[in-house]
């Protein structure tokens, strides 16, 4: 057993690498828990069944899309006969989720969903903020007013 | 029945340019959709610009102001990345071919607004791959934007320079967001789209609302007795370029 020391040494070594994704872990301070989402105040009811929209939300934001975009269908009649307006920002973001932040984004980076850019496009913006280097004339009153 | 193999490859011939046959008379007389005024659709969205009524107040810029803020439309300064849906050019350039000695110096320094003329015959919808602009059955050349690949070949085929193209990110050129629509990104055309959202909501387009002087009146091409046909009958009206067969649906009051 004059190899004693040795064995252990790699012994140890061995133990260490294959639990090295543990460790590394625990130094990243990962978790286990799902993401904090912060759920709309007032409505109860999404505009399909909660585990339809946990894991489809996609196809139906597609299908919205493609109605509306293409076919000009603007209004949406929800599983439990509700209708609501085909709008992401308006709809969505406007009268449930706030901001994208705490809903959409939370979820997409705790499963590390990449890619989805509707933001890019669509307004995560509150209503009325202005971005610096602004040149407002007298008609932004005007017509901020009666926009659809 | 006995058959023969003579007999049976003889029959199977004569079916196969049977089906072949019905296909072509088929696709023979499905004619293209033209847009014209004997399309046969019950709307037909048009403008009609009161070139008279415009030239009063060449300063004005109301029309392009109300466009801007509907729809988000970035004012970039360098002009290689400008962003147009409506916008004003002198009369030379709006109708370059329509030109005498007498009209150069009569109107040459008068400017007029322009915009997609929402053509019948479409030239960007024709050459675009993957659908992302069409028309609409009442007349409007729509854009979905989701589907632009930003191949440019509809700015290539557009004979209005009507189309833009978003070289760089939009949005910090962008003074005044309207939450109720979108911007653009990078990488993607658009073009003016006759206010489709304010359509749907029974609204005429922004730039029609925004004009002090009435000068342009927006309504129904197939309908006899609406604004723009009344307008078109009262006048002489000329449209752009009429000569390359695209029918535009925006016309000018002369």
């Amino acid at each position: 057993m004059r190899d004693r020391l040795l064995i252990f040494s790699g012994l140890a070594l061995f133990v260490f690498f294959v639990t090295w994704p543990v460790w590394h872990g625990v130094a990243a301070r990962t978790s286990a828990a799902g993401p904090k989402l912060e759920l709309p105040k007032l409505e109860k009811n999404c505009v399909a069944p909660r585990e339809y929209m946990r894991t489809s939300h996609m196809s139906l934001l597609i299908n919205w899309r493609e109605n509306a975009v293409r076919n000009n269908q603007l209004r949406y009649r929800a599983y439990n006969g509700k209708t609501y307006d085909v709008s992401l920002s308006r709809t969505c973001l406007g009268q449930c989720h706030g901001t994208r932040e705490k809903f959409c984004d939370r979820c997409h980076s705790y499963a590390a969903v990449s890619g989805p850019y509707c933001w890019n496009c669509h307004n995560d913006i509150p209503k009325g903020v202005t971005t610096p280097g602004a040149t407002s004339s007298g008609v932004v009153a005007k017509l901020t007013g009666s926009a659809p | 029945m006995k058959i023969t193999r003579k007999q049976f490859l003889q029959i199977a011939g004569a079916s196969a340019v049977a089906a072949g046959a019905g296909k072509l008379v088929t696709a023979v007389g499905q004619t293209e959709p033209s847009g014209t005024a004997s399309s046969g659709a019950k709307t037909r969205w048009g403008m009609v610009i009161d070139f008279q009524k415009c030239r009063k107040d060449e300063g004005c810029s109301d029309c392009l102001n109300a466009c801007r803020l509907a729809h988000n439309i970035p004012q970039i300064p360098d002009r290689a990345h400008e962003v147009k849906w409506i916008w004003k050019e002198p009369y030379d350039r709006v109708f370059p071919f329509e030109q005498t000695d007498y009209t150069r110096q009569a109107f040459d320094s008068h400017i007029l607004p322009i915009l997609c003329n929402h053509c019948g015959t479409p030239a960007c919808v024709k050459v675009c791959p993957t659908q992302a602009t069409w028309k609409r059955e009442d007349g409007v050349v729509m854009m979905d934007w989701h589907r632009c690949i930003g191949c440019r070949y509809c700015m290539a085929a557009c004979p209005y320079g009507s189309r833009s193209f978003n070289w760089i990110d939009p949005r910090p050129y962008i003074s005044h967001i309207n939450p109720d629509f979108p911007t653009r990104e990078k990488g993607v055309v658009e073009k003016c789209n006759f206010c489709e959202e304010r359509l749907a909501v029974g609204k005429p387009p922004a730039c029609v609302e925004a004009c002090p002087n009435k000068a342009l009146l927006f309504g129904n091409l197939e309908d006899e007795n609406s604004n723009v046909r009344q307008a078109l009958r009262a006048r002489m009206c000329v449209c752009r370029q009429p000569e390359l067969g695209t029918s535009p649906s925006v016309f000018y009051l002369m």
